[in-house]
């Protein structure tokens, strides 16, 4: 029985480091239902796109109709309710997987480590945000994806130093994904369809498999 | 010598321990957090505090966030040596047992 106290020594010295510098129970199971989510209102908004005509029709009636772009004509417009609606699932369902990991570890949800993450992954979302209205206000409608894609990237890559470090590598997909999509104005939505579906997806079940299932097997 | 020598005997306790270990990993910790983290009352936080504050392993700064007072603690040099060495020892013995 004595032979195993280093270990466990060892095995706790390392929980609370890695606890009291990181938010770790980001689940994998956030990821794809974000991802899910995103591919259902990306599919919805094709929809939306194919029915006035196809996209470069699309941009004309956008173009003519929003040509001095407000904040009251942008809320009310269909598009832009799918996003936000599509927005706010991603966020709660993500929360709701990660609230109920955070559950199970007994690791406080609104801690010293979530709320780091929470900080540092929103100083480049909300620049970018606030940038984005600019452009929408010059009406630069195909920048919008790509600008997206790449603030959402350097976010990923800001947050892998306070949670699970593998995010920043769905942080760099996403920022080359923003970037390719610079130079496929017109294709944001496949883009966006990639970037906030496909890749969150793969990453979900990535990281579900390295990290949860194995603690399933074990406990 | 023998790998217990080398075994610090303020570590004994899961306590220090987890807070030494925080605080090798951060620049300082404050106090609620070492509380969030280890889960113990103010009491037991405090006295644990003390005694690595008394072996000198541990530095405390008290400051204030507006009125309320806030109490970090971060690492001292004769601290990480220390903390280094148990955890050395720890690795050795685990490397003995295999």
């Amino acid at each position: 029985m004595k032979d195993q106290q280093p270990l466990e020594d060892l095995q706790h010295i390392k929980l609370m480091m890695e606890r009291s510098s990181r938010f770790i129970s980001l689940s994998g199971l956030s990821g794809v239902a974000a991802g899910t989510c995103a591919i259902a209102g990306a599919w919805f908004a094709n929809e939306v796109i194919t029915k006035s005509g196809g996209p470069s029709a699309y941009r004309e009636v956008v173009t003519r109709r929003f040509g001095f772009t407000s904040l009251s004509d942008l809320m009310g417009h269909r598009l832009f309710q799918i996003a936000t609606i599509t927005l706010l699932a991603a966020l709660l369902t993500a929360f709701l997987f990660t609230w109920m990991r955070s559950k199970k570890n007994k690791i406080p949800m609104w801690g010293y480590a979530s709320r780091r993450l929470l900080v540092n992954v929103a100083v480049p979302m909300i620049a970018g945000g606030i940038y984005l209205f600019k452009e929408i206000q010059f009406g630069n409608y195909g920048l919008i994806a790509p600008g997206c894609l790449i603030f959402y990237g350097l976010a990923l890559v800001n947050a892998g130093k306070y949670t699970l470090g593998e995010i920043k590598y769905l942080g760099y997909c996403q920022l080359l994904l923003g970037l390719l999509n610079c130079w496929f104005v017109g294709y944001g939505l496949l883009f966006w369809g990639i970037g906030f579906g496909l890749l969150h997806i793969i990453y979900g079940c990535v990281m579900w498999f390295k990290y949860e299932r194995i603690k399933k097997r074990g406990a | 010598m023998s790998l217990i020598e080398n075994l610090n005997k303020i570590f004994d306790s899961r306590i220090r321990l987890g807070i030494m270990s925080a605080l090798a990993v951060n620049t300082e910790v404050n106090f609620n957090e070492l509380k969030e983290l280890l889960d113990i009352t103010d009491g037991n936080l405090a006295s644990h505090l003390k005694t690595l504050e008394e072996s000198e392993f541990v530095k405390v700064k008290k400051g204030f966030i507006g009125r309320k007072t806030n109490t970090t603690y971060s690492i001292t040099r004769p601290g990480e040596k220390a903390f280094k060495t148990h955890l050395t020892a720890l690795e050795k013995m685990i490397g003995i047992v295999k």
